[in-house]
C-alpha cells in the first residue's frame, strides 16, 4: 500500500509532538515529585517520598483538594441541571428556532474566559451591579459580602463557564435518539413524562456522563475563577500548585500534587467511559 | 368511486353494522402542500384493510393521523362512539407496528413487549404471563432476554408485532412492516401475519406500496392516489372491476383501450362489440390474461367474442406465464398473458369476451 518512508513521514510528527509536549513534561514532573528543595532554595536531585508524605500530612493540601472536589461537584450538578433541560428543550421542542438557540448557547464559548470571570466580579462586588440594585430597591441596607470572594462566587462563575460543556454532549445524545422511539412509547400508552423517564433519559445517559465529566474535570483544575473571585475561602487546589511553582518555590511538592490530581482525573475519565459504554446500545 | 363499500356514518350506538373506526372527511396539509384530501372510510371489526399507494400518496400520513402522531387539518376520526382525533396517541386504543420496528434499544425483548403493560401499571404477574403468551405467539420465547441489537430483522419484526398486540388494541396499524425484509422472508411473513390476524380477530390497517402484498393479505384495499381515495374494494373486486384507469394500471397489469360508444356499440380501432353504455368516449381496461389465443384446430371459446389478428412483437418470460406484446394491423398494441412456450411469433388469431373489457374512468391529472 504505502511505502515505509511515507508511513514514517506521516506518523512521526504527531509522535514527536506527543513526546516533546506531553511525555517529556510528565516524566520531568514525575521526577520532580520525588526530589526536594534544600534550605538554600535549590532542587536536591535525591529520591525521597517526603512530598507525598507532606501532601497527606499537611491538612491544608487535603482540605483544599476536598474543597476543590466539592466545588467541582456542585459546578457539575448545576451545569447538568441547567444544561439538560436546555438541551432537551432545544432537541425536542425548539422547532425552527433550534439553530438560533444552539448558536446562542455556543457564542459565550467564543468570549474570553477572563472577560466572563471579570464580568461576574463587576456583578457580584460590593459596588457591583447586583448589590447596587438590591440596595436601590431596599431589599438590603448594606452590600451583601458573601456574593464575591467566596466559594459561592466560584461555583456561580464556573457553572456559567462550563454549562455549555455539559450541554453539548447531552444535546448530541438527545439528537441521536430516533424519534420513532418516542412515538412508539406514546403509541404504547406512555404519557410524555413516562416516555421521558423510560426512554429519553436512559438513552441520553452517555451524554450526561460525558457532560458531567467535562464540567467536573474542567472545574477541578480551574485556578483563575478562585483567584479572581474566590477570596481566601474559595482557594482551590490549582491555586496551591500555582503558588508552589511560583512564589513558594517548591516545585517538587507542586509536582506531587499535580500528579495526584492527574491520577484522580484519569480515574474519573476511565470510570465515566466504562459507564458510557455500558449505556450505549448501538 | 367506492362501489359496494360506501363508508357508513351512522352515529347511533348499538347498530350492529356500526364500523369500528370511521374516518370522516379527513384532510391534511403541510403548509401549502396538500397531502390528504377529503378522505372518508370505515373499518369494520376484525377487518384487514390495506391502504395502498405509491410514495407520496399520503398513505403513511393517514396512518399517522389515525395513530395520533399527526393531527388532521380538518375532518374527524371516530372509534365507535368515541371521537379519536382529539385524544393524544397514548390515550388511543390503537397500536402501531413501525416501519423500522422502533424497538427500545436499552430494553430486552421481554421488556420491550411488556412496555405498554408496565406503563399501564398492570400487576407484575399479569405483565409476566401476557408477555410470555405474546412471545409464544410470535415464536420468540427463546430470545426473551436478548437486546434488540442482537436479533435479526425478521425477529425484530415479530417482537414489534408482539409488543403491539400484547396490549390488546382495538385496531392495529402497520406501517410497511415487511418492506425491510428480503423477498423470501417477506412472503413467509405475509402468510404468518394474515393467519395471526385471523387468530386474534383484531382489525388491521396495513400500509404498503406493494400491490401484490395488498392482494395477498387484505379483506379490502383502499387505493390512495395523490392524497385522494381512488377506490376501496375487496382485492378480487378492485382487480376485476377497477373503477379508474389508474387503479387498473396500478393493481396488476392491464391494456387500456380508448373507444367510442354509439348506439350500444363500442368502436375501438378496428374492433367493435356491444355495450350497455350511453354514447360518448369510454376507456376500457382489458387484462392480458383475458385475451385468448385461438387454436385454429379447436376453434373459438364462445359465440359472443371479439376476434382479431395480431403479430407478436415482443415476448417476456415470467416463469409460470409468458407476456406477449402483440401489434394489430391498425396499430393497436396489446399485452397478452399466455402459457409458457418458447418462441411465440408470427400472426396470431386473438379473442376476448366483451364483458372482460371493463369501462373505467379516466383518472384526472392534477398538478
Amino acid at each position: 500500500m504505502f511505502s515505509r518512508a511515507y508511513r514514517a513521514a506521516i506518523t512521526l510528527p504527531p509522535l514527536l509532538w506527543v513526546a516533546v509536549f506531553l511525555l517529556v513534561p510528565y516524566a520531568l514532573l514525575f521526577c520532580y515529585s520525588f526530589w526536594s528543595v534544600s534550605p538554600a532554595q535549590t532542587i536536591v536531585h535525591a529520591w525521597t517520598l517526603d512530598n507525598y508524605r507532606d501532601l497527606f500530612r499537611v491538612n491544608v493540601y487535603l482540605q483544599t483538594l476536598f474543597r476543590s472536589m466539592w466545588i467541582a461537584a456542585r459546578v457539575m450538578l448545576f451545569s447538568l441541571l441547567l444544561g439538560y433541560p436546555l438541551a432537551y428543550y432545544l432537541s425536542f421542542h425548539a422547532g425552527v428556532r433550534k439553530e438560533l438557540f444552539y448558536q446562542l448557547v455556543i457564542i459565550p464559548l467564543w468570549v474570553s474566559y477572563l472577560v466572563r470571570a471579570y464580568a461576574w466580579k463587576t456583578i457580584l462586588g460590593s459596588d457591583g451591579v447586583l448589590n447596587t440594585l438590591l440596595q436601590y430597591v431596599h431589599l438590603t441596607q448594606h452590600p451583601l459580602d458573601f456574593l464575591l470572594y467566596s466559594p459561592f462566587a466560584v461555583v456561580l462563575t464556573l457553572t456559567h463557564i462550563y454549562t455549555p460543556f455539559a450541554f453539548l454532549p447531552i444535546y448530541a445524545s438527545l439528537e441521536h435518539i430516533p424519534r420513532n422511539l418516542v412515538e412508539a412509547s406514546h403509541d404504547l400508552g406512555a404519557s410524555p413524562v413516562q416516555t421521558f423517564w423510560r426512554v429519553i433519559f436512559p438513552l441520553s445517559i452517555p451524554g450526561v456522563l460525558a457532560g458531567a465529566t467535562f464540567a467536573f474535570v474542567l472545574s477541578l483544575g480551574d485556578f483563575l475563577a478562585p483567584l479572581l473571585l474566590g477570596g481566601p475561602s474559595g482557594i482551590m487546589i490549582s491555586n496551591i500548585v500555582v503558588s508552589l511553582f511560583g512564589a513558594a518555590y517548591n516545585w517538587p511538592l507542586g509536582a506531587a500534587i499535580s500528579l495526584c490530581m492527574l491520577l484522580l482525573v484519569l480515574a474519573l475519565i476511565y470510570l465515566s467511559e466504562s459507564l458510557e459504554k455500558k449505556w450505549s446500545f448501538r | 368511486m367506492a362501489t359496494s363499500t360506501e363508508p357508513t356514518f351512522s352515529r347511533s350506538p348499538n347498530s350492529g353494522t356500526q364500523p369500528l373506526l370511521s374516518i370522516r372527511k379527513v384532510a391534511k396539509s403541510f403548509g401549502k402542500n396538500v397531502v390528504l384530501r377529503d378522505i372518508s372510510l370505515a373499518i369494520a371489526e376484525g377487518e384487514f384493510l390495506t391502504i395502498l399507494g405509491e410514495s407520496g400518496s399520503g398513505k403513511t400520513t393517514l396512518l399517522r393521523i389515525i395513530a395520533g402522531f399527526e393531527s388532521a387539518t380538518s375532518g374527524e376520526i371516530w372509534m365507535e362512539d368515541e371521537r379519536l382525533d382529539v385524544l393524544p396517541p397514548y390515550r388511543r386504543r390503537v397500536n402501531t407496528v413501525f416501519q423500522h420496528y422502533a424497538l427500545f434499544p436499552h430494553l430486552t425483548v421481554e421488556e420491550n413487549v411488556g412496555y405498554g403493560l408496565r406503563v399501564a401499571k398492570l400487576p407484575r404477574e399479569e405483565v409476566a404471563s401476557r408477555v410470555e403468551q405474546a412471545l409464544a405467539m410470535v415464536k420468540m420465547t427463546a430470545f426473551a432476554k436478548s437486546k434488540p441489537a442482537k436479533i435479526s430483522g425478521g425477529q425484530q419484526q415479530r417482537i414489534a408485532l408482539a409488543r403491539a398486540l400484547v396490549n390488546r388494541p382495538r385496531l392495529l396499524l402497520l406501517d410497511e412492516p415487511l418492506s425491510a425484509l428480503d423477498a423470501n422472508l417477506r412472503r413467509q411473513m405475509q402468510v404468518e401475519l394474515k393467519s395471526l390476524q385471523r387468530e386474534v380477530g383484531i382489525s388491521f390497517v396495513f400500509v404498503t406500496h406493494d400491490q401484490e402484498e395488498a392482494m395477498v393479505m387484505s379483506d379490502r384495499i383502499a387505493l390512495l392516489r395523490r392524497g385522494e381515495l381512488e377506490q376501496i374494494a375487496s382485492p378480487r373486486e378492485i382487480y376485476g372491476q377497477p373503477a379508474t384507469a389508474y387503479t387498473a394500471q396500478f393493481i396488476g397489469h392491464t391494456n387500456l383501450l380508448q373507444g367510442e360508444v354509439k348506439g350500444g356499440v363500442v368502436r375501438c380501432h378496428s374492433l367493435d362489440w356491444p355495450v350497455g353504455l350511453p354514447d360518448g368516449p369510454v376507456l376500457f381496461s382489458l387484462r392480458p390474461e383475458n385475451l385468448r389465443i385461438v387454436d385454429l384446430a379447436v376453434g373459438s371459446a364462445g359465440v359472443n367474442v371479439v376476434r382479431f389478428r395480431g403479430r407478436v412483437c415482443h415476448q417476456a418470460f415470467h416463469g409460470s406465464t409468458e407476456l406477449l406484446q402483440v401489434e394489430c394491423e391498425d396499430g393497436l398494441k396489446l399485452s397478452i398473458r399466455t402459457a409458457t412456450r418458447e418462441n411465440w411469433n408470427g400472426d396470431l388469431e386473438l379473442e376476448f369476451a366483451p364483458e372482460d373489457a371493463v369501462a373505467v374512468r379516466q383518472s384526472e391529472e392534477r398538478t
